[in-house]
């Protein structure tokens, strides 16, 4: 603690570690942040393979109880098989028990999780009934629990940056603004309200609309989430400059400048690291806000594309064609969205509550 | 005369819009059993033939009165038949309207309407036209050859700047018209014309005495929009105008005078209303549909029609599938020539540089070959479409050439096509040209069309099998048509047409070198290549041939040059899913034009609202 009753960021978490809303809601992020960056490990099946024999196929139900050896500690499946005369109803092949099997390799060479032993492979033709997918499948027989992984980790991690990338420049504009003063600070915060007022979502579709058609899906939404932060640095500017501006006028800080400390000085070592806590939960309110912007882009079609998943257009894909009545595991994109949303929240609403005191 | 068919047909550009509702047709469905076939007394069969004085006679029967209520997408914009460019607007007019030829539904084949019958005569230079007596006007006035003779010149006339003009424009000469007597006129082509009276569908015969003085006026355009009274809107249809509800409903009502009667003498339409609810949404349209509001539902998608066969409701329903319609998807790539230089765009000299390649008819060839139609009719359409190899559907069972092969997928001939093309593949299995490039270009298509960006993905996948990097790019229609229209700056494009009439004239501004949806390649002074110099040739000797099989011949020659040149990647031509509640009797729906209202005079309800 730097100075009593205002904690910093840091210890305001490591101070009070019997919170178990905290760890609850960490230990949720950190795992889904591992989860999705150990896609190419744990999904059992590319992103865009297709397996055209199995569109809308429902999550398979793992079995404990083989028919022949008994109950047993390694999970079962029975391969699904279209029932007669119908597009998407599929019914367990009893008759065919397979083992889960684990660490297994696969033809490219790569190890991968999850699968059965006869392991099958292809998009097309093959009717490989092997294949395991935990979460269902799409339209065009897509795993949808190794595209929710890869999804995942575009989203998560596009979210995470462009907050970073806002919180950055807000941090600096409204550091400025409140330290500085005066016109610098009359202009910043003019600047401020005017971002603040731009519609958005028109100008990202003005922005896409000049981007040439050839250009990588990943750059694309780069350049569409750097601009999003951009434009988003505004409301955590104004907050950080209001609290840089009230910390300016404190006595520690005076007392600082009349021990002639210097601005880069009095900013860094005396007033940032009050307001460190302020920009935290900036931080943990602004990484799902960014996920949700991007799920948002993806879902009007103006982010990823496919066969490129995102949440978003996962949940696209989910939302038509009467899935909440027909296949209901397409929307396993939006519990895995909630978890991720609800824990940022709840990382924001602990660092609140210990971060108090800088309000007074 | 095609179409860019969109699911949304707010997106329809006005002026392509029209030409979607012009046809009516319908394909030869099983009919109820309890139902007797539809057939029209024809003046050409060997059955009595009415006289020009009797009213026409249908070979139905139903049972008077009742309110049939059915959806429109959207609000129409005008009742005015000479301006009714957008689809909503059309559907009501051709109900409040009729004209002097019909194409029945069934058969496909012209039927007498308000003329009682016709003659080629001169060639094919001359039509004679024999009108029916006796038939009134909905507000009672009497209907004669100068009321026809009125509607060709309004129609015709440049100022009011109709939409229909260009239907009666041939070789070049606007249709001349001649009365002989008050019930018989000759239309003069100023050459032979093949396609004959079935111009004339479509085309509503206006009262004269009604709308003279605004024509001379010149306000004709302002004449009968949504906020008419129910009197000033007068025609020869089935209904006439009874009132508009903004943003909820359009009545019609029994037009008392309509010229046409059942077997047992009771004047048609059976139906006292018609009632047409605006229900934007396809999902509430379908809800409302399932829940006994609505009648008739047009337009059904796959999913929506399995979902209705799966529905508790699914006995008191009459769901048909129609088989493949008119409209069929393709992919094509850009073969506009591109201004070259130094003041040519980075992205049209990146497009330029890949033209080679889409010029090159085996790859065309190899592209198609390795697209899995099979999957796309499963996946993107339930199994409700038909894979087709030129862009006559079996829909069009008049002028399809059946000698013509389905394309089969095949990974291997698709290989060996591109190897003969001089392309060769990488280590890592990426195709490359003969200059190592790699393979890899960029596929538009409506963000708007669900079924389009699903069958982009399956294409995508079926092409990277063959080493190809494929990159769907879904874009606004109307950014879209830009691109494809204006600035060329795309590389290819997923889109599909919709045919206006079987008759090979509906397509003529499609494969004609000049015409507006050649879109491979538009703008053409003179044909670019020798294939679709042939193709012009064929299509000018078949406007002017009157002999149907020889025309045939002509055209099925057409196919085949389309089918082994493939400026179009044909796919699939879905099917026409419709419904109709149990109650509606008469249930007959077509392939063509509106496919549940074609035969509206004859539908009946089975128990009274």
């Amino acid at each position: 603690m730097t100075h009593a009753g205002h904690p910093s960021a840091a210890e305001s978490i490591t101070k009070a570690p019997r919170d178990h809303r905290l760890w609850w809601a960490a230990g949720c992020l950190l795992s889904l942040y591992g989860l999705v960056l150990l896609a190419p490990f744990l999904a059992p099946y590319g992103a865009e393979e297709q397996d055209r024999t199995l569109p809308y196929a429902p999550p398979m139900a793992l079995h404990f109880h083989h028919p022949d050896h008994g109950w047993q500690l390694r999970p079962m499946i029975y391969p699904l098989r279209p029932v007669a005369g119908t597009y998407d109803q599929y019914e367990e092949d009893r008759r065919r028990p397979l083992e889960l099997s684990f660490w297994i390799r696969r033809e490219d060479g790569r190890r991968r999780l999850l699968g059965t032993s006869s392991q099958g492979d292809s998009s097309r033709g093959d009717s490989s009934p092997s294949r395991v997918h935990l979460l269902g499948t799409d339209g065009f027989g897509r795993d949808i629990f190794s595209r929710l992984l890869f999804a995942g980790r575009t989203s998560l991690l596009t979210g995470l940056l462009a907050a970073l990338l806002s919180l950055s420049l807000g941090t600096l504009v409204g550091a400025l603004a409140g330290y500085v003063g005066g016109w610098v600070d009359a202009l910043l915060m003019r600047g401020c309200e005017l971002l603040t007022a731009l519609p958005w979502l028109y100008l990202l579709l003005a922005v896409r609309a000049f981007l040439p058609l050839d250009v990588d899906p990943e750059f694309a939404l780069a350049g569409t989430l750097a601009l999003i932060a951009c434009l988003g640095w505004a409301a955590p500017a104004r907050l950080i400059r209001g609290a840089v501006a009230s910390l300016r006028q404190r006595d520690f800080v005076r007392a600082a400048a009349g021990f002639g400390a210097s601005h880069a000085a009095l900013l860094g070592r005396h007033i940032l690291p009050h307001a460190s806590g302020l920009i935290v939960i900036q931080l943990w309110l602004a990484v799902p806000r960014y996920i949700l912007a991007e799920v948002t882009l993806s879902f009007l079609g103006l982010g990823l594309v496919e066969p490129y998943g995102s949440l978003g257009t996962l949940l696209a894909d989910g939302l038509r064609q009467q899935a909440f009545l027909a296949h209901p595991w397409l929307l396993s994109p939006a519990v895995a969205l909630i978890l991720v949303v609800l824990s940022y929240h709840q990382m924001a609403s602990v660092h609140e509550q210990r971060a108090r005191p800088i309000a007074h | 005369m095609t179409v860019f068919n969109l699911r949304a047909p707010s997106l329809i550009p006005p002026c392509l819009a029209l030409t979607a509702v012009l046809a009516v047709w319908c394909s030869p469905t099983p009919l109820l059993a309890d139902e007797p076939p539809l057939v029209l007394a024809d003046a050409h069969a060997s059955q009595p033939q009415p006289t020009s004085e009797t009213p026409l006679v249908v070979d139905s029967r139903g049972r008077a009165g009742g309110r049939l209520v059915v959806p429109l997408a959207a609000e129409p914009r005008t009742l005015n038949p000479l301006l009714a460019t957008d689809r909503p607007s059309y559907t009501v007019v051709r109900r409040l309207h009729a004209s002097l030829v019909r194409i029945d539904g069934l058969s496909h084949r012209t039927v007498p309407a308000l003329a009682v019958s016709w003659q080629v005569l001169d060639g094919g230079r001359r039509l004679r036209l024999h009108l029916r007596r006796g038939v009134r006007f909905s507000d009672g006035e009497p209907f004669d050859a100068d009321d026809v003779l009125f509607t060709f010149q309004v129609y015709l006339d440049p100022a009011v700047a109709s939409p229909n003009r260009d239907l009666l424009i041939v070789a070049d000469q606007p249709v001349a018209i001649e009365k002989i007597d008050s019930h018989l006129v000759d239309l003069v082509f100023a050459a032979p014309y093949a396609v004959g009276e079935r111009l004339l569908d479509g085309l509503a015969i206006l009262p004269q005495h009604r709308l003279r003085q605004a024509y001379a006026d010149g306000t004709l355009g302002q004449h009968w929009g949504l906020d008419s009274a129910a009197e000033e809107v007068v025609g020869l249809g089935p209904f006439r105008f009874a009132g508009y509800f903004p943003g909820e409903r359009l009545e019609l009502e029994r037009n008392p005078h309509y010229w046409k009667t059942d077997l047992e003498a009771q004047p048609l339409p059976y139906l006292d209303r018609l009632t047409f609810l605006l229900v934007a949404n396809p999902e509430t349209r379908l809800l409302r549909f399932e829940r006994g509001e609505l009648h008739l539902l047009e337009g059904l998608s796959s999913e929506s029609f399995q979902r209705l066969e799966g529905s508790r409701q699914r006995s008191s329903l009459d769901l048909r599938d129609l088989g493949p319609g008119l409209s069929y998807s393709f992919l094509f790539f850009n073969l506009n020539p591109l201004p070259q230089g130094p003041e040519t765009g980075e992205n049209l000299a990146a497009i330029a540089a890949k033209q080679p390649w889409f010029e090159n008819r085996l790859f065309r060839q190899a592209v198609s070959a390795a697209i899995d139609r099979d999957s796309i009719i499963r996946l993107v359409y339930r199994g409700k479409a038909t894979a087709i190899g030129s862009h006559v559907t079996s829909g069009n069972k008049l002028w399809i050439n059946e000698r013509l092969p389905i394309p089969q997928r095949s990974v291997g001939n698709a290989r060996q096509l591109l190897r003969r093309a001089g392309f060769s593949w990488r280590a890592d299995g990426t195709l490359q040209d003969d200059k190592q490039q790699a393979v890899r270009f960029t596929l538009v298509t409506s963000s708007s069309n669900q079924q389009r960006l699903d069958m982009a993905t399956i294409v995508q996948r079926d092409l990277a099998e063959i080493g190809i990097d494929l990159r769907v790019v879904p874009l606004e229609f109307r950014a879209l048509i830009e691109r494809l229209t204006h600035s060329f700056e795309y590389e290819a494009s997923l889109l599909a047409l919709g045919g206006g009439d079987i008759d090979p004239n509906g397509s003529l501004n499609v494969w004609q070198s000049s015409g507006g949806n050649h879109l491979w390649h538009l703008g053409q002074k003179q044909p670019a290549t020798p294939w679709e110099a042939e193709i012009d040739a064929l299509l000018r000797e078949q406007l002017v041939t009157v002999d149907m099989a020889r025309r045939k011949v002509l055209y099925d020659r057409l196919q085949t040059i389309v089918a082994e040149q493939l400026p179009f990647i044909f796919l699939v031509s879905p099917n026409t899913l419709v419904g109709a509640r149990r109650e509606v009797g008469n249930f007959a729906p077509s392939i063509l034009g509106h496919p549940t209202l074609w035969n509206v005079d004859r539908l009946y309800l089975r128990v009274k609202d």
